[in-house]
């Protein structure tokens, strides 16, 4: 996209996608509500932004690569990518219902999601071979994969991060939603992963650290990873768990439940007056 | 008469250096096993299309899909205890879900492994594998073969898992012999039973045809290289003609091949059927000669099932 958006146009789409996932959800009945607020930002900085993609071809070789490895966070993604053309908005009704092509995880075949997910701490891997298949091709894609904070409780996902230090994966961005909260409670109390920014260094990476709900901050990080060479970057993003309404945040119980009727529209009203 | 002793593992470092060469497309992952699985040969002379994984199997296969989605067809190589095992959830959901063009190669199955012992005796990959919707799951007899399905797991669309040995086993099939996948040929011909058999066991079962043929049984002999997709044609017809079976493989008999061949014949054609194969239990370190004398998959253990499914034919 090269030219940076007005900050205030971001913002207010972030606040039209926490809508979105809102009607989605509680229109389906289930899914995941806390983990899919806490990473709208992330996702309109990056796509409304950054990424290089043609929603009207979908599979182009020039596109970016993003990679949803928390898949349980697809009604923001499916929200987003529906905002940019890569499929109707009508169609976000169907989010989880028989024949959708919305699943309840992301399944590869929608436009604009390159894999299926939702086994959690497997997409840095496909990340990395991304990333090594366009190194081969000789294409200048950049490959992001954004992963979920309890998802680091996996041993692939170190795996994973001694590969793209070993190869120098530098067209590889990580990007970690620090919400602090697993399915069990708080990360610190369930499996701690502290210090988490020396671990990502240790692991070779450049980490950058910011808040993962300033659209602002959050551009930058990408601009300032593209910069990194010989190495790959993590955008340690800190994020609030439930972000946009007081019913929902750091309400781990929101976890992998959806809003009630009442709920939403309680919602969609507090989102709806936050000043930008 | 002198038969020659080759690994199948060899068969598909073989195969691997004709794609090499002919295919820019093919890469080659290893998790710490480059020599052992032969991948070692391919990265001799083709260093920029090998990718040494560590001792990381589920992070390879990971790698190997990313890689398949760039347009690779991707080779991830490791034994099969840590393949299909360790690694299946990875395949399952980064592979086999998405329809990727990754071949899955599990070299060092079954007892034959010898030594090491149980956790390096695969003898589930079969019935894990052929679990997963849309895995071609292929297990060469031998060398000459394993080069043959090397290289036309390469030019099918699709993920494959290509079962191999670590040990010498004979070679019993020529260069010019056709091998498709799906196709499981007719080695013998015979009317009192059918012997269906995969890996190295297709070689015992050629052995106990000739024992029975002196004693005036006719065994038909198939080599069901491909478990799945399964040649549904020449099992029914098999079960239909000869009107009783004994399935042999050096894998476990809970689900492997001869599981899909009872599936297929139970729901077309029911016969009476005997498992040749690892009876419910695990490995053992020892002498391969011997454990396959203790695991009951010598060919006189397939004479043995023979005579009793013979004597359950109505």
């Amino acid at each position: 996209m090269g030219k940076k958006p007005d900050i205030r146009e971001l913002k207010n789409i972030a606040k039209e996608i926490r809508i979105e996932i809102l009607k989605m959800l509680t229109c389906a009945g289930s899914g995941h509500t806390g983990g899919s607020l806490s990473m709208v930002e992330i996702l309109v900085g990056l796509y409304f932004y950054k990424f290089r993609c043609d929603p009207a071809r979908p599979l182009c070789d020039t596109r970016d690569i993003f990679i949803l490895s928390k898949g349980h966070g697809c009604p923001a993604l499916y929200a987003v990518l529906s905002r940019m053309g890569f499929f109707g908005k009508e169609e976000l009704g169907t989010l989880r219902k028989v024949g959708t092509r919305l699943q309840g995880h992301p399944q590869k075949g929608l436009p604009g999601v390159e894999i299926s997910s939702g086994s959690l701490g497997q997409g840095l891997s496909i990340a990395n071979g991304f990333a090594l298949g366009s190194r081969l091709n000789k294409d200048p894609r950049r490959v992001y994969c954004l992963m979920g904070d309890g998802e680091l409780d996996e041993g692939q996902v170190w795996e994973a991060a001694l590969t793209a230090s070993h190869y120098k994966l530098d067209s590889v961005c990580g990007i970690i939603d620090y919400n602090k909260f697993q399915i069990d409670g708080r990360t610190s109390e369930v499996k701690n992963l502290e210090p988490l920014k020396a671990k990502w260094q240790a692991f070779g990476w450049e980490v950058l650290e910011i808040d993962g709900h300033e659209v602002k901050e959050v551009m930058e990080a990408y601009d300032k990873a593209e910069t990194i060479k010989g190495k790959p970057t993590l955008v340690l993003a800190h994020t609030v768990k439930g972000k946009g309404s007081v019913l929902f945040e750091n309400k781990n119980k929101y976890h992998g439940v959806t809003p009630s009727k009442e709920e939403l529209e309680k919602a969609i009203k507090e989102i709806g007056a936050k000043e930008i | 008469m002198d038969i020659k002793m080759k690994p199948t593992r060899d068969g598909f470092g073989e195969g691997l250096l004709e794609l090499g060469s002919k295919r820019e497309d093919v890469v080659v992952l290893s998790a710490d096993l480059t020599e052992s699985t032969r991948a070692g040969w391919f990265k001799e002379k083709f260093p920029g299309r090998f990718f040494s994984m560590g001792v990381s199997e589920q992070d390879m296969m990971g790698t190997a899909a990313g890689l398949a989605l760039t347009g690779k067809v991707a080779f991830a190589c490791t034994f099969g205890a840590f393949a299909a095992g360790r690694a299946w959830d990875q395949i399952r959901v980064s592979i086999a879900y998405m329809e990727l063009n990754v071949k899955i190669v599990g070299t060092h199955g079954g007892i034959s492994v010898g030594e090491d012992g149980p956790t390096h005796q695969a003898i589930e990959e079969i019935t894990l594998m052929r679990a997963l919707p849309g895995m071609t799951v292929i297990v060469p007899c031998d060398a000459v073969e394993a080069k043959k399905a090397t290289i036309a797991a390469a030019e099918h669309e699709g993920p494959v898992y290509l079962r191999l040995g670590r040990s010498g086993v004979p070679v019993i099939t020529k260069e010019e012999d056709v091998f498709k996948i799906g196709k499981a040929s007719v080695l013998k011909d015979g009317k009192d039973l059918s012997i269906i058999a995969c890996g190295v066991e297709v070689y015992e079962a050629l052995c106990a045809h000739d024992v029975l043929k002196k004693e005036n049984i006719s065994a038909r002999v198939i080599n069901l290289h491909t478990p799945k997709p399964i040649d549904s044609e020449v099992i029914v017809r098999a079960a239909r003609e000869t009107g009783a079976i004994v399935t042999a493989e050096e894998h476990s008999v809970v689900g492997g091949m001869g599981g899909a061949v009872s599936e297929l014949v139970s729901r077309e054609c029911p016969v009476p059927m005997e498992f040749v194969g690892v009876q419910d239990r695990f490995g053992e370190s020892g002498n391969p000669k011997e454990l396959f004398k203790m695991f009951g998959l010598t060919a006189d253990d397939i004479v043995k099932a023979a005579k009793k499914v013979i004597g359950r034919k109505r």
